[in-house]
């Protein structure tokens, strides 16, 4: 009988050696005269672990890790590909405590399938939801997306169908959807996990998106520095296109839907939707004015759907389901799950997809056992490099769009970044500043000048020129930038500026009474 | 990549390149990704024939070719080393290993080292962040690395050269 040995082909894990593990597993599997199919799976989100191998069992899958390729041997001595015990046993996969607590819906299949087998998706509810959506109107699509109440993953949380709606009420010959894979946020991940663990999923979305505002092309502007995301997607994408779930007629509906991968080329600022429509048509990733928006006059002038990667991977679940089994998970104005990624300095970072409505403090010791050098954790950046540095006060938000932004926070990406205590806040905005400059695009005069005079003042203060004179202006000049700057490069970094400044004023040469509540 | 070639070689490749990608909607990222991966960088000579088949001024393909950090207008070393700079490695020590690497490399960012083998560049986020710090040479990336995993890993870079 041939065993099933999974080891994954994300990037992550593969950053852990899973490519060498793979070989070594398969080279003493031939050794020992024993049969193994070994594939290549997407990644379970428990990266502590990786590389994490996992063996098929008549009990079910019977995960290792984390494994080295020294340790290979030793775990066919304890003969694991029947599932017995050995040192770095983590039991049955499903059974594992940090999965179980998890509500994974755009996660369902990540880890468990075999990212590019057309067979493997289908096999777990794949394409169930286009085969609805086929059965729909366009209208009535856009409607289960608006009534699900999912909001765009991107960070900006505007309604998902809302959006499709303006696209579908235009009148175009040639209409685009477009994914924002330019997933350049530190912290974040997820969109790289769901291209590389279940390409198949976005693809799936992206037609169903196609098909409800009767867009014929899709692109996927993908960040340069996901390799294997690309080598996945443009895999899955010839094996759907094989299959006639992409070309000129999706599974015979007579609808056409072509998918092509565009490679970005490093400018954080594409991650921007105009200004990733510029880079699309070729030119510099310069911000557009808004109006018209995207939806009206998008890629090339047309009407265009720009989504982030998880949005669109969200939707075949709503297709397939339903709704209200969506929209039933989380809270307030929060619907459905958020894929919420664990970074920086944890125990256990990796991937929880949650309802919304968790906590904070949850998430960094429940999930991530605490940091990871063991200290205390001070600080968490949530949202990427535009998002606010919380302190621990406000660890028990839950994690909910409005929630966020009572605290002048932003949930953004859902990738939580945390600090332990010897981090310094004044050298993380002066880091904020420095990175606007360096990814400003140039177009508006707030973020252009305002980041390299903000980079100026914060080493006055923590010099401490004139103290007190450029504290205020580094108030006066993040107000300029928050209210003056045409996209939220500009205009969020005084998010990370300030939240460091409120919380830990101590850290720029202020007294801990100058805190603001 | 091409390994070595002389001026013919590279402007031949580069119009064989052009004929191929010219007619894609918004076709030069596309067409200037194929020329770096080919040639190894965007040498300034291909911006006339570039701008000539997609019709746009010389000065708007300089424009784009250097709006994107990814995009080198020389050749680069050998391998190309990128240390995450972000937030998540930050919080992990990223820092003592930049300059750990600047010093072993005796380079700083953007250059190459004098035998050839290793151009240093800082890159933001390479989306490795449960697993910080992260390093990516080539196509290659790799997690929780310290000082001694880059000493190890700039040796097998170079070792690999030798080889090579």
């Amino acid at each position: 009988m041939v065993t099933k040995i999974y080891i994954p082909r994300d990037s992550s894990a593969l950053a852990m050696g899973a490519d060498k593990v793979a070989i070594a597993v398969a080279a003493e599997a031939k050794n020992r005269g024993l049969e193994v199919e070994v594939i290549r799976n997407g990644s379970r989100g428990l990266y502590w672990l990786e590389t994490m191998v996992e063996v098929a069992t008549s009990s079910g899958r019977t995960a290792y890790g984390p494994v080295k390729v020294k340790d290979v041997p030793k775990l066919f001595d304890a003969d694991f590909i029947n599932g017995k015990p050995h040192a770095l046993s983590l039991g049955l996969t499903e059974e594992i405590d940090w999965l179980k607590k998890q509500q994974r819906l755009t996660f369902a299949r990540v880890g468990i399938t075999d990212p590019i087998s057309l067979d493997d998706y289908i096999a777990h509810d794949g394409y169930n939801g286009l085969k609805n959506a086929l059965k729909l109107s366009g209208a009535a699509i856009v409607k289960i997306v608006t009534d699900s109440g999912l909001r765009g993953r991107g960070g900006a949380a505007f309604p998902t169908g809302i959006k499709w709606n303006t696209v579908l009420g235009c009148e175009a010959e040639q209409k685009y959807i477009v994914c924002n894979a330019d997933e350049g946020d530190s912290g974040t991940y997820s969109d790289r996990m769901i291209m590389e663990g279940d390409p198949f999923v976005l693809i799936e979305g992206m037609t169903i998106a196609g098909v409800a505002v009767g867009a014929t092309r899709g692109y996927i502007y993908l960040r340069s520095e996901y390799p294997h995301a690309l080598i996945a997607l443009n895999e899955a994408i010839a094996n759907a296109e094989k299959a006639g779930y992409l070309g000129d007629n999706v599974l015979g509906s007579g609808k056409a839907f072509y998918l092509e991968v565009r490679r970005a080329a490093g400018a954080y600022v594409c991650g921007e939707e105009t200004s990733l429509l510029e880079s699309l048509e070729g030119k510099r990733g310069l911000v557009r004015f808004k109006p018209p928006l995207p939806a009206i006059e998008g890629l090339f002038g047309k009407p265009t759907v720009v989504n982030n990667v998880i949005s669109l991977a969200t939707v075949p679940i709503i297709l397939d389901k339903g709704a209200q089994f969506y929209a039933d998970y989380g809270m307030g104005r929060s619907r459905g799950t958020l894929p919420i990624q664990l970074a920086g300095n944890l125990k256990h970072g990796g991937l929880v997809e949650l309802a919304f409505g968790a906590t904070l403090r949850e998430l960094l010791y429940d999930f991530g056992g605490g940091s990871f050098t063991g200290k205390p954790i001070r600080a968490v950046q949530v949202g990427g490099p535009l998002g606010a540095y919380l302190p621990e006060s406000q660890f028990d938000t839950p994690l909910d769009y409005e929630e966020f932004t009572k605290i002048w926070a932003v949930l953004g990406h859902g990738g939580i970044v945390a600090f332990d205590d010897t981090v310094d806040m004044a050298k993380m905005a002066r880091y904020a500043f420095e990175f606007c400059a360096i990814e400003s695009c140039g177009k508006c005069t707030p973020c252009r000048i305002g980041s390299t005079r903000g980079v100026e003042v914060i080493d006055k203060i923590t010099s401490g020129k004139d103290h007190a004179k450029n504290i205020a202006l580094v108030r006066d000049l993040s107000d300029t930038m928050l209210n003056g700057s045409l996209c939220a490069l500009g205009g969020m970094t005084p998010y990370p500026v300030l939240s460091a400044l409120n919380h830990f004023p101590e850290d720029f040469g202020l007294s801990q009474e100058s805190k603001a509540g | 990549m091409l390994d070595s070639h002389s001026t013919e070689e590279m402007d031949a490749t580069i119009h064989a390149l052009i004929a191929l990608h010219q007619h894609r909607p918004g076709a030069l990222l596309p067409l200037l990704h194929a020329i770096q991966d080919r040639v190894g960088f965007i040498p300034e000579s291909a911006y006339t024939p570039i701008s000539k088949a997609l019709a746009l001024s010389v000065a708007e393909v300089h424009g784009v070719v250097t709006f994107y950090h990814h995009f080198r207008t020389h050749k680069a070393g050998q391998h190309v080393m990128q240390i995450c700079r972000a937030e998540s490695c930050q919080a992990m020590g990223s820092e003592a290993l930049e300059a750990h690497a600047k010093k072993c490399l005796n380079v700083d960012y953007h250059q190459t080292t004098a035998d050839g083998a290793i151009t240093l560049e800082p890159v933001y986020c390479l989306g490795n962040c449960a697993l910080s710090p992260s390093v990516m040479v080539g196509d290659e990336i790799y997690g929780r690395v310290t000082a001694a995993d880059l000493d190890a890993l700039i040796l097998e870079v170079r070792h690999a050269e030798a080889k090579a």
